[in-house]
């Protein structure tokens, strides 16, 4: 049994008010993900994250296609009990406390109140709301609703839990802190599936991810399958260098830029041991600063599809 | 069932917290305080004139609750995206619109009774100031009994059109929802002309139009029983009975279709 599974999803939206005409958000997605995966799911602003997400979570019906979560129909109260879903920007009431939304949402979990109590309070420690969780949630910046609504997501110690866009509006520590609580998540066997246009977080937490252009899957896999973000080169920073030294390996060297006395950016082509140039280089006295693998971006991959698309 | 019992606690409380409320309450004390000071203008129907007036103010400001906050229940949850979490929520959609209503019919209940006790302790005020329960020119007595079935009504009335802002708001704007609901109360208090409209139109066509809408349009003329209860006149149990009965079918056809609607809606 998959925990998510969709064949041939597809959602229209209807476009102006006199004559509508329809507009496909979604195009016949057909994927599967297995329990326990970290499964992300990315494209570009309006390439239908978010509608796949309220798809499954039945906050739109879907103009084709059947959706599966965790072997059940979407929409099955059963399941709803054991998923979590943390909506893109999240809004909430803004007369209520972040503990009594908590509480509110724990109590259509059917838990009691002293399980409520002592949910909402280890919830509230583990997203960092401290003192502020009696405050209105009116008073709340974005990144604090933020928190407050993966806590939300997670309040029923979900089997599968969807995220849309969950480091939006968090400051750098707090997209660690979320980054930290999906891998927990993971290593408690959880399904998490979120959606992101941030490469890096996928490649720092997903086992597999689906890339979605205007509506259509355009790539599926692990993130070293997906062969756009193969490493096409090696971006090297080395100190203790002389010009002389650089001059005898200028062959094995695509590009190069001094940054400062002694100290060099080298570009160097696709090379599956860009360790072999460095001891060559170590040994004559350089060190090493950095070594980073170049990608294609998640960015520049977008564009390449969003162009292709538009070309056919 | 445990959750719609969680949503109206929840309702309840929104409205609660709500600072409208506490000023549509203040303004009904008001008016009953306003209804004190006109009666010493007017000697001898003093009683009257507060009992006319405080069943007024309950009903109208009864009303204003009804239809601001019926139509903000569901709207408001749209509107601001809070509805994406909650649906989320193990529950179904119908469970939701029940819940806001029965909320909301708690907040009016509440409010009802807080301005049925300031309402019968400024009749003691006048009755103690006039140093009698009861005079013979009077109509009824001060603390007339009778009262709690006119307010019964105003509950019930009120409790129809809540769940007409409520399948309002579950399709339109929360403007239009307040246009067709006031709309539709106002009808509703001259629905009987529909029912013998052949006595003032000839087209067989229209008389129809007018019946079938007599029957599919509220119909709260009946359950203003103010006059009566004001002037002392006897209204029969059998009345208040089948004012009920309809109220409850009534507001049950209007649930099942909010819920209807609100089911097969796309939350975009």
């Amino acid at each position: 049994m998959f925990a998510i599974e969709t064949e041939g999803l597809s959602k229209n939206f209807a476009i102006g008010f006199w004559r509508p005409r329809p507009y496909r958000a979604l195009d016949s997605l057909t994927l599967a993900v297995e329990q326990g995966e970290t499964f992300g799911f990315l494209g570009p602003n309006g390439a239908g994250k978010t509608t796949t997400l309220k798809l499954l979570m039945q906050l739109i019906y879907p103009t084709s296609g059947r959706a599966e979560i965790l072997g059940k129909p979407i929409g099955d109260v059963g399941v709803k009990r054991r998923i979590g879903y943390l909506p893109e920007s999240p809004y909430f009431y803004d007369y209520l406390t972040a503990e009594e939304l908590l509480g509110y949402f724990a109590s259509l979990f059917g838990y009691d109140a002293v399980d409520r109590r002592r949910r909402v309070s280890t919830l509230l420690d583990e997203v960092g709301i401290g003192a502020e969780r009696r405050l209105p949630l009116r008073k709340f910046s974005k990144g604090m609703l933020q928190r407050v609504g993966i806590a939300q997501a997670v309040l029923n110690d979900p089997e599968v839990v969807f995220l849309d866009e969950p480091m939006s509006g968090l400051d750098p520590l707090g997209r660690r802190d979320v980054r930290n609580l999906i891998l927990r998540l993971r290593d408690r066997g959880c399904t998490v599936f979120f959606s992101s246009h941030v490469l890096a977080d996928a490649e720092a937490l997903c086992s597999r991810v689906a890339i979605l252009v205007q509506g259509k899957l355009v790539a599926m896999g692990g993130m070293s399958e997906i062969h756009a973000f193969h490493v096409r080169g090696w971006d090297l920073v080395v100190g203790g260098l002389s010009p002389e030294v650089l001059l005898k390996h200028t062959g094995r060297i695509r590009k190069s830029a001094r940054v400062a006395p002694n100290q060099y950016a080298l570009e160097l082509p696709q090379d599956p041991t860009p360790d072999i140039l460095l001891r060559d280089l170590m040994a004559e006295g350089a060190y090493l600063i950095s070594l980073n693998p170049m990608r294609e971006t998640l960015e520049d991959y977008f564009v390449a599809q969003v162009q292709k698309q538009q070309s056919r | 069932m445990s959750a719609i019992r969680h949503i109206a606690v929840h309702v309840f409380r929104e409205s609660v917290r709500d600072k409208v409320l506490y000023n549509l309450v203040l303004f009904a004390l008001m008016l009953m305080g306003v209804s004190y000071l006109l009666a010493q203008l007017s000697a001898g129907q003093e009683i009257k004139i507060i009992k006319d007036l405080g069943l007024a103010a309950m009903s109208l400001f009864g009303l204003f609750i009804a239809v601001f906050i019926g139509i903000g229940l569901v709207s408001k949850e749209v509107e601001r995206r809070s509805i994406y979490a909650l649906l989320a929520k193990p529950i179904r959609r119908q469970e939701l619109v029940i819940g806001k209503y029965a909320g909301l019919v708690l907040t009016l209940l509440v409010n009802i009774s807080v301005m049925t006790v300031a309402y019968y302790a400024v009749l003691g005020v006048m009755a103690w100031v006039n140093g009698s329960w009861f005079k013979p020119h009077w109509e009824a007595p001060a603390l007339d009994p009778a009262l709690l079935k006119a307010i019964a009504m105003i509950g019930l009335q009120l409790m129809i059109v809540t769940a007409v802002a409520l399948l309002f708001s579950t399709f339109s704007s929360p403007m239009l929802a307040a246009a067709l609901t006031i709309g539709l109360y106002i009808v509703g208090h001259f629905n009987a002309d529909l029912k013998n409209f052949e006595t003032v139109v000839d087209s067989r066509p229209v008389v129809y139009l007018a019946r079938a809408m007599y029957y599919v349009l509220p119909n709260l003329a009946p359950f203003d029983i103010k006059a009566q209860i004001v002037h002392g006149i006897h209204v029969p149990a059998g009345l208040l009975l089948l004012n009920t009965a309809y109220a409850f079918v009534y507001i049950a056809a209007l649930l099942a279709a909010a819920s209807l609607i609100f089911t097969r809606r796309d939350f975009k």
